[in-house]
């Protein structure tokens, strides 16, 4: 029999993704990428403003097989959903839907989760429905550390114990990554890692130190 | 349309029939009816691994079961006095085909070996006498690259030079990274992703008046190109399968081979391997030129001339030498032809396609290029569904998901390599496998883009 890397599942959301495409004039949208694996996601949204619900999602992807796959079942997932419960599919949501992900393509699938909430943000923040602006703080820092992943164990490097040290001083961050500075994933995290921090406004640069 | 694999059959069968003849096979034509039913891939990653030559399999086959002794001295008993013979037969094969002599070739377990002995072994043997400083380039494979790291680490300055737009090393770059302290000039005949072919001949001339050792990975032009090491150019003439086919033609490798003018000073140390030529797994060679002061790192017994310890492995030396008898000018020619074809047809055919590597200054057997807008692990995924097997540059395709160090050595942005493709070929494909390939390829490419958020809407 022939042996591919991801279940049939997974194999017939990459085939015909669902929910493909870009919603004209749309109430929310973003584009997110991922520099450490060069993946990227688009999601538009149509809100109905009275029920607060998705109406509509189109997603695009210029990425590997899990990224359309996780694409295509996510965009199926948040249809229908009020924004908040949207706000509240997560990747492993999405990989329980199409029966298991490999943990080493954590990273290139979460980009369509994060691809839907930063549309439900956009459609927020362009409606007003923002809170303000609040200062970085170690936890601000730790809770978006979470969403860099551990290729090595498909779970994010905060809980895998990859974390050290977190500090935030002056504008700049500090993290400090338990890894062998030549480990094979040392530079696709240490990319994520300023990737998800650097947008932060009153951040100004991202230090990342290796132990090993 | 989609073709399935089970559709793709005919030239499949060309290749089980030659083999049929050589080897003596007898598969049935009822056999081969119930591999249609499941389909073959037509394999395209060559320049991984090859699919072994039944007549390799073949020669291979009595020194696993009649003459299995290790190789004894002179005064042995005689399976190993037998066995001895065998594997100096193998030897002598190999370093002729090299124009070396049998004592400069070691064998070893496979390019990362030699390119470890290459480079450690001459480190340990000059690190504390002449110098601590080595030349190598960005764009060498893991062997090379991650050995001078390791050596990086140990202390050892390293140059890493950089590569133009077509992969190619300019040898005054090599002249001016010498210093005095410099050991050892490494750089690759040609390139593992993008094929491109080095000029190791001018680069030997800077290495030798510069009075620095020379080695060179030609893991991937060992019996496709002419390599000569001995000065006579005679082996780069006859013996490396080029032969008398178009010998003064650019299109026929002679004026990318090494050693390829009389009296002309040729790399010190060549690493080589049986796996990209229909040889076995696991069995390599270093060439090292007499006289080239070189320390083994791996400790054990004496064999291999004292520089690799360990049981030799004859079945597979007897195999490497066999894999290289049977590689001949005309398919090489075959191999070029087919490239040839499919960079033809993926530029022309298939819009915003960017050729990865030197046009001519390539090897037979690699054609590299990007489909620009689309990812790469989402095209050879899709290939595979149809029955192809290739590879790509791409970080989700790698185990390090790291995008590949030649694209962005040649200058290539993230995107370049995210979408690149090698298709490399060997004696098994044929011209149908090409058009087959790029067909599909062309429409996985389509569809693909059309949910790239990158792709141009027409």
């Amino acid at each position: 029999m022939t042996k591919f890397p991801y279940n049939e599942t997974v194999l017939e959301h990459f085939k015909h993704p669902h929910n493909v495409g870009e919603i004209e004039e749309p109430d929310g949208k973003a584009i997110e990428g991922s520099p450490a694996c060069g993946d990227m996601v688009s999601v538009t949204i149509k809100v109905d403003p009275d029920k607060n619900t998705i109406d509509d999602i189109k997603f695009q992807s210029y990425g590997c097989a899990s990224n359309i796959a996780t694409g295509s079942i996510i965009t199926d997932l948040a249809k229908g959903k009020t924004l908040d419960e949207a706000k509240k599919v997560s990747w492993k949501d999405a990989s329980e839907e199409l029966g298991g992900l490999p943990p080493i393509k954590a990273h290139c699938s979460v980009l369509a989760v994060e691809g839907l909430r930063a549309a439900i943000r956009d459609y927020e923040e362009r409606n007003g429905l923002v809170t303000e602006r609040e200062p970085t703080t170690l936890k601000t820092i730790e809770k978006r550390l979470k969403h860099v992943m551990n290729p090595l164990m498909g779970l994010d490097i905060v809980r895998t114990d990859l974390v050290r040290d977190v500090s935030f001083e002056g504008g700049i961050v500090k993290v400090v990554v338990d890894l062998d500075e030549s480990h094979q994933f040392a530079q696709a995290i240490k990319n994520d890692i300023a990737e998800k921090i650097e947008p932060l406004w009153d951040v100004e640069l991202v230090e990342v130190e290796f132990t090993g | 349309m989609s073709r399935r694999p089970l559709e793709r059959r005919a030239r499949r069968d060309d290749s089980d029939r030659r083999l049929e003849a050589t080897a003596g096979s007898a598969e049935t034509p009822a056999a081969r009816e119930e591999a249609d039913v499941f389909g073959e891939t037509t394999y395209l990653d060559n320049s991984a691994t090859t699919r072994l030559d039944e007549r390799v399999l073949e020669a291979m086959q009595p020194y696993f079961f009649e003459t299995y002794a290790v190789a004894t001295s002179e005064f042995g008993y005689s399976l190993g006095i037998e066995a001895r013979e065998a594997l100096d037969a193998a030897r002598g094969t190999l370093a002729e085909r090299l124009g070396a002599a049998p004592e400069e070739l070691v064998f070893t377990s496979g390019s990362t070996e030699s390119s470890n002995l290459a480079l450690k072994g001459v480190a340990l043997a000059l690190g504390e006498k002449k110098g601590r400083h080595l030349v190598t380039t960005r764009i060498e494979d893991f062997p090379v690259l991650n050995t001078a790291r390791a050596l990086e680490r140990q202390g050892f300055e390293v140059t890493w030079l950089d590569v133009d737009g077509d992969g190619l090393v300019d040898p005054d770059d090599v002249a001016a990274a010498l210093r005095k302290d410099t050991i050892l000039v490494s750089v690759q005949h040609a390139n593992q992703e993008i094929g491109t072919v080095q000029d190791i001949d001018a680069i030997a001339k800077v290495a030798y008046d510069g009075h620095v050792l020379l080695h060179t990975d030609a893991t991937h032009t060992f019996t496709r190109l002419p390599i000569d090491v001995s000065g006579s150019g005679a082996a780069a003439s006859a013996g490396a399968g080029v032969g008398e086919v178009g010998e003064t033609s650019p299109e026929s490798g002679a004026d990318l081979g090494i050693g390829r003018r009389d009296g002309a000073p040729g790399p010190d140390l060549v690493t080589i391997s049986a796996h990209t030529i229909h040889g076995p797994r696991g069995v390599g060679a270093l060439y090292v030129r007499d006289k080239t002061p070189i320390r083994k790192w791996m400790d054990g017994g004496f064999q291999e001339y004292d520089l690799r310890a360990g049981v030799e492995d004859i079945p597979a030396a007897v195999g490497f030498a066999a894999a290289a008898g049977l590689v001949t000018p005309q398919e090489n020619e075959q191999l070029r032809a087919l490239r040839d074809r499919l960079l033809d047809r993926a530029l022309g055919e298939v819009p915003h396609t960017t050729l990865n590597g030197h046009r001519t200054r390539r090897t037979p057997q690699n054609a590299n290029v990007t489909f620009h807008f689309v990812e790469g692990e989402s095209i050879t995924l899709q290939l595979d569904m149809r029955g192809f097997a290739v590879s790509t540059g791409s970080a989700c395709f790698s185990k390090s998901l790291e995008a590949s160090h030649v694209i962005s050595g040649i200058g290539g942005d993230h995107e370049r390599a995210h979408g690149s493709v090698r298709f490399s070929f060997s004696r098994f494909n044929s011209m149908e496998d090409v058009d087959d390939v790029i067909e599909a390829a062309a429409e996985v490419v389509a569809q693909l883009r059309a949910i790239s958020p990158l792709a141009p809407r027409d």
